[in-house]
């Protein structure tokens, strides 16, 4: 009896349903209901700039195509609270609903202190994982036309921590931070990422001879997770290697998914975007323990935006 | 001192210009160094050759054969150091100290393991100890050896002792791992003198600096303001300064190339800035290096890649080393066995009798090297 209550205890705590065991799934599919009308209830972040413009194209398109999805607009004009600049909780709460959103690209002031939406969006959400596809669009002519590259970038800390100070004045330390936990968090997204979209092939991108303990910490986490995916192929190339043979060669990375730290995913995504076109038509999605959320990697693009461009 | 970056008008070299525009190896490097330290004895210097692993060897016997068929007037004190053994520490050592009485070196990429065990890697350490801070690599399509991407020529400047290269790292907390980017006012200062006393020099109108200042509001910020402090002074000559972040500066390289002149930053994105400049122009085998220091000069392929798995098929393209000793030769000013070797390449790659694997050809690194001897 006593057991059977501990249970209820437990059951009553509301643990996460996605948790960083081991070998089961990190991020759990899509499971969404259809509502009374028989669609899906989807957050929309129009965003700023020309944001509005496309996200009214997008409902406009899926409308036409019969997507069952019911799109929640939201405001995220950011408000005070306490002081601090965030989103509005109504947002929030439709994101935390949903548990998937799509989001227009948002405008980042610049000054001092201010912390981008994106990043509280990131945070709010705990979206870990940065999903990158790079695809070749047939018709829209590069020097480059058999490029098939899916990146996965961690979205945590690395060279973004945001640890940094002036140890005497001419001298700063910047932290690189990267623990076991989130990479290995990432990794393991990875790895069921490659196994969903049928490449079997996962690659570490790295600099562990120079950064020993970090990078070589990042590429430990990773081997450990390959251990739990044996029908999954595992392997590592150094940074400076992989920029070569990507813009000699894209074709060489279109079997694998590739997983790296912060910063190198952040340079190689918008590079194999260049290899394509450019970032308007690459894109993304944000991975996370709460929610995830499915964005364009573009800017606001305030020049253009509301001239129908 | 001044003599080193005189353009020296010989009819050789006026007919390589002609043909060669602003060739890769006709670069004037400002340098601190004084000729008056590299060791010549007997009407030749002697230069440290450190051959390094995976095709050093190979490329570096090309070199040797060339120069000496060119009567080059150099003696090499050659140190086979090698970076997969621990007994490579002690010849290591030797090759410092060989570099440190000659101020001058040609050298292949050594070996860094990835284990957390394995040294650190010889060649940062060796730009360190000796404060070689300045690497340049020079970005540029060669006649006849088409790529993806035409009309390329821009010159990267990158920092070569601190960044994300310190070292400094450590675990404050099991499976929590701190490592330390440090950026100073003093070097990255002297590295955008560098860069614009280089466009200067060599008739460059832009200097780039590439950073991520955004995310990185202290390090890359002091880096970035920096570098403009820096442009106000060389704001009379006319040179333009705009400034990047690293991730558009990518995606620009990939697409639009051509917009690029000479470009500074910070150590790791030269890393990426170079191998993707590098692939844009046809890979790691032709495109040559060097690394400047207040006393020493060290000449390495700008892409710093061991190759080890071409190592021993006799298919390495021997051109980035070749093109790297042509750097060092103007450096000692030997302009006439430097325009004779440079454009002896560049009539080879020109001709392309000789193409070797990653050029698409099937030549060997031997029929290469007979191939350059042959068009001396």
């Amino acid at each position: 009896m006593l057991r059977s209550r501990s249970i209820a205890f437990v059951k009553s705590l509301s643990i996460p349903k996605r948790s960083f065991a081991s070998a089961s799934p990190i991020t759990e599919p899509y499971s969404g209901k259809k509502n009374a009308n028989g669609n899906y209830t989807v957050t929309l972040i129009p965003g700023d700039g020309i944001g509005p413009e496309i996200s009214e194209s997008v409902q406009r398109i899926y409308q036409a195509a019969g997507v069952p999805i019911e799109w929640e607009p939201v405001n995220v004009t950011p408000i005070l609270k306490k002081g601090k600049t965030t989103i509005p909780e109504e947002a929030l709460q439709s994101v935390r609903k949903n548990t998937i959103a799509l989001k227009g690209p948002l405008a980042t002031p610049v000054g001092k202190g201010h912390v981008s939406l994106n990043l509280t969006l990131r945070r709010a959400f705990n979206l870990f994982a940065n999903v990158r596809p790079c695809k070749s669009v047939v018709g829209y002519k590069t020097p480059y036309d058999d490029v098939n590259t899916v990146l996965i970038r961690e979205n945590t800390e690395g060279e973004y921590s945001g640890i940094e100070h002036t140890v005497i004045n001419g001298v700063v330390q910047s932290i690189k931070l990267i623990t076991k936990e989130a990479s290995e968090r990432c990794a393991h997204y990875a790895f069921n990422h490659s196994r969903d979209i049928g490449r079997n092939r996962v690659t570490a991108i790295h600099k562990a001879n120079i950064m020993k303990l970090s990078d070589g910490l990042f590429l430990e986490a990773c081997y450990n997770v390959a251990k739990h995916f044996p029908d999954i192929h595992f392997d590592d190339v150094l940074l400076d290697r992989a920029c070569l043979h990507i813009v000699q060669d894209p074709a060489r990375y279109s079997d694998t998914v590739m997983v790296m730290p912060n910063l190198y995913g952040d340079i190689l995504s918008d590079m194999c975007a260049g290899l394509i076109g450019g970032l308007g038509l690459t894109p993304s999605g944000n991975i996370g323990r709460d929610a995830s959320i499915f964005e364009a990697v573009h800017g606001t693009a305030p020049d253009i935006a509301g001239k129908g461009k | 001192m001044l003599k080193t970056f005189v353009r020296t008008t010989t009819p050789i070299l006026a007919a390589a210009k002609k043909n060669f525009p602003r060739a890769v190896s006709s670069v004037v490097t400002p340098s601190d160094t004084s000729l008056l330290n590299t060791s010549k004895y007997g009407g030749k210097y002697t230069v440290t050759l450190i051959p390094g692993d995976g095709i050093g060897q190979e490329t570096a016997a090309a070199v040797k054969t060339i120069f000496k068929a060119a009567n080059v007037p150099i003696e090499w004190e050659q140190l086979d150091v090698t970076g997969y053994t621990q007994e490579g520490d002690l010849l290591f050592k030797q090759s410092v100290d060989s570099l440190r009485r000659n101020k001058v070196a040609l050298k292949g990429i050594l070996y860094t393991p990835i284990s957390k065990l394995g040294h650190q890697s010889f060649n940062v350490t060796l730009r360190k100890d000796l404060d070689i801070y300045a690497s340049l690599v020079i970005v540029k399509n060669i006649k006849g050896y088409p790529t993806r991407h035409n009309n390329v020529d821009f010159a990267i400047i990158r920092e070569n002792t601190e960044g994300e290269y310190s070292g400094l790292e450590h675990q404050s907390f099991p499976g929590v791992v701190e490592s330390l980017k440090i950026v100073t006012k003093a070097k990255t200062e002297r590295i955008a003198r560098f860069a614009f006393d280089f466009a200067l020099k060599n008739g460059r109108k832009k200097v780039t600096c590439v950073h991520k200042a955004n995310i990185m509001k202290l390090g890359d910020g002091l880096f970035l303001n920096t570098c403009r402090e820096v442009a106000e002074d060389y704001k009379s000559s006319g040179i333009e300064f705009n400034d990047m972040i690293v991730d558009n500066c990518s995606m620009q390289l990939v697409s639009k190339p051509q917009q690029f002149d000479v470009m500074v930053m910070p150590n790791l994105y030269g890393n990426i800035v170079s191998n993707v400049g590098a692939a844009l122009v046809g890979g790691a085998g032709i495109i040559p290096g060097a690394n400047i220091g207040r006393e020493f000069a060290l000449f390495e392929p700008g892409c710093r890649h061991v190759g080890k798995d071409i190592q021993g098929h006799n298919t390495a393209n021997p051109t980035a080393l070749l093109l790297s000793g042509v750097m060092m030769l103007r450096h000692l000013s030997l302009n006439d066995f430097a325009n004779r070797i440079n454009n002896a390449v560049y009539q080879t790659i020109q001709r392309g009798s000789a193409k070797t694997p990653d050029m698409g050809g099937t030549s060997t690194t031997t029929d290469f090297t007979l191939a350059v001897i042959s068009n001396l």
